[in-house]
């Protein structure tokens, strides 16, 4: 009787003194086992101080963290490696700095092969891939694609055909960010289509850049647009040139191009930032006819006013593929409409579930 | 093999991308950032080509006397001042060949790249930035020339979010009662900008979001080949 009130006492004594500090480690998830996560309720005991160290196999002890909160959380990020075991040492102190409590505990961390947070993600993308794709092959196999009429698109002919007649030169800008923006490389894809039909006409086609890169990349792509149009001797290395990095002494390079050489036709297409009203409205200012395109939304409103035609977001995207008139890109267009269409229902499904209290499609397509 | 070769590259690097956004698993997650910086190594070679590029343009110009060709050589003489001062004195804490420059910088206040940059470049810069002003409202009286229903609804928007972002439009509807709040010009400035605004703003987005997805399919498999040259 009296070995078994020991027992008890020492089991009592135990399980009450464990209940003073909690100290958990644990893998963040669906990371590349670079961080773990720390987790102490200090509640128990008076602590003002909380200090955390940690040991790896080869080095010293180091303090990662300390906090006033009696309850927290930390995200160790910092020097972790997976498959490797750390030590932990939580130190609670009092207001007086004297050490009440010492916890220890080891923990690693691993990495994940599938991020689950995406896979609301993965799943949209892989129907609008989907999608495409099916719309691709439907086009090849000869299925007939309509495509609205694009207005801007339409016109590039009639600028071109403008600038010819009043023998003044055209103007290009793929817009200020480098080749990694896909707003620029639509831009490029729309150059050369502009750049043959320049050759085509025998107009003067001037086109200045921001970005070394893209400079590369315009100059082959004109290039490769008078030799497609039969009119390699045409092409003047020169007329694609590199002005500057820099925003606005780009803007001051170009306003100046416009109010000198007055070029017919304008086209501003890429991406763009508050440059892009000052080279409309230079633009304007200079009686050329214009066409704008971006995704930039904050941007749109500045061409709509000050050119006479503007690509809204993913028209500049589909300008090649509607311009080409090759089904293959046009079936992609097509695929982007089936995305929409996506869209359309995810966002209603979801505004009526918001409205009815139920959060479940919101927070499976929440990506964090 | 001109443009298989690019084509392939780009197909490879397109689809370990996409994977790699889902997987974080080790090489696949830290691919994104590897790239970045490989750009930036290839984007630093670049600039020798845009720097020549630009020194051959305005040569050019100068050379065969071109209109207001005065300009192209306060371009080249400011290249190359800027260039030189930076790499003789450095610029912030880096020494240039010549070291920082103690006596011209307690001379100048700032090492002579940095006197430049703060005292002719930046202004240059404010200028440019602040013509933007003058353009807003030229572009503005265009546009609220209230003609058709749409440009009228526009004038009437602007109206409010400006009126509302004052403290004329506080005055103009600040006697309302509580129970009229919503018609108070701040809360409607608000409710435009928060509601509309945002919602126009988001479509525009998902659009532009599915164009470059569907752009990014074309390139990867080859069926977009404009930026290469081709068709």
């Amino acid at each position: 009787m009296k070995k078994t009130l020991i027992f008890l006492f020492i089991f009592i004594s135990c399980f009450l003194f464990s209940q003073e500090i909690s100290f958990n480690i644990k893998d963040k998830p669906n990371d590349d086992g670079a961080a773990l996560i720390l987790s102490w309720d200090t509640s128990q005991i008076e602590a003002s101080k909380i200090i955390i160290e940690r040991k790896a196999p080869d080095s010293d002890l180091i303090i990662i963290t300390s906090s006033q909160e009696v309850v927290g959380t930390f995200e160790d990020g910092t020097d972790i490696d997976p498959g490797i075991e750390y030590n932990y040492r939580l130190s609670a102190l009092d207001e007086n700095g004297k050490v009440l409590h010492i916890v220890r505990t080891t923990a690693s961390s691993s990495s994940q092969w599938f991020n689950k947070k995406k896979i609301s993600l993965l799943i949209l993308a892989l129907l609008i891939s989907v999608s495409i794709v099916y719309y691709i092959f439907s086009a090849k196999s000869g299925k007939d694609l309509y495509i609205r009429k694009i207005g801007g698109l339409e016109s590039m002919d009639e600028s071109v055909g403008r600038a010819t007649e009043m023998g003044r030169p055209i103007l290009f800008i793929p817009g200020t960010l480098d080749l990694d923006d896909m707003q620029t490389i639509a831009g490029l894809t729309l150059l050369r289509r502009l750049a043959q039909k320049a050759a085509e006409y025998d107009a003067k086609l001037i086109v200045p850049v921001c970005r070394s890169m893209v400079l590369s990349t315009a100059k082959e792509v004109v290039k490769e647009a008078y030799m497609k149009a039969g009119r390699p001797d045409a092409f003047d290395p020169d007329s694609v040139f590199y002005l500057t990095d820099d925003q606005f002494g780009y803007v001051a390079g170009v306003d100046g191009i416009i109010v000198r050489e007055k070029p017919a036709a304008n086209f501003f297409l890429g991406a763009f930032y508050a440059e892009s009203l000052i080279l409309a409205e230079t633009g304007f200012s200079s009686g050329a006819i214009q066409t704008a395109g971006t995704a930039m939304p904050s941007q749109l409103p500045f061409f709509v006013v000050a050119c006479d035609y503007t690509l809204i977001g993913e028209e500049l995207f589909a300008a090649s593929a509607y311009l080409s008139k090759d089904p293959h890109q046009l079936g992609s267009l097509k695929g982007q409409d089936f995305g929409k269409a996506i869209f359309i229902v995810v966002l209603t499904i979801g505004i009526i579930l918001e409205i009815s209290g139920v959060h479940f499609l919101k927070d499976f397509l929440a990506l964090h | 093999m001109k443009r298989k070769i690019p084509l392939l590259i780009t197909f490879t690097v397109g689809i370990i991308l996409i994977i790699s956004e889902f997987i974080p698993h080790k090489p696949f997650g830290q691919l994104s950032g590897e790239l970045e910086i490989w750009f930036l190594i290839i984007s630093g070679f670049a600039i020798l080509l845009g720097q020549l590029s630009l020194f051959k343009v305005n040569i050019l110009k100068i050379q065969y006397k071109q209109r207001d060709w005065q300009f192209y050589v306060i371009t080249l003489i400011s290249f190359v001042v800027m260039v030189t001062l930076g790499f003789l004195w450095g610029t912030g804490k880096s020494a240039g060949m010549l070291g920082h420059g103690e006596i011209i910088t307690s001379t100048l206040g700032h090492k002579p790249f940095d006197y430049l940059f703060h005292n002719v470049y930046q202004h240059l810069q404010a200028t440019m930035f602040s013509l933007l002003a003058f353009f807003i409202a030229s572009a503005a009286y265009r546009a609220f020339i209230g003609r058709t229903v749409e440009s009228n609804l526009l004038l009437t928007s602007a109206v409010l979010v400006m009126l509302g972002n004052t403290t004329f439009g506080s005055l103009l509807t600040g006697w309302l009662p509580e129970s009229l709040n919503f018609l108070h010009l701040p809360k409607v400035s608000e409710f435009i900008m928060t509601f509309p605004t945002t919602a126009g703003q988001r479509a525009i987005m998902i659009g532009a979001g599915l164009g470059i997805i569907g752009s990014s399919l074309r390139i990867i498999l080859g069926i977009e080949r404009s930026y290469l040259g081709g068709e």
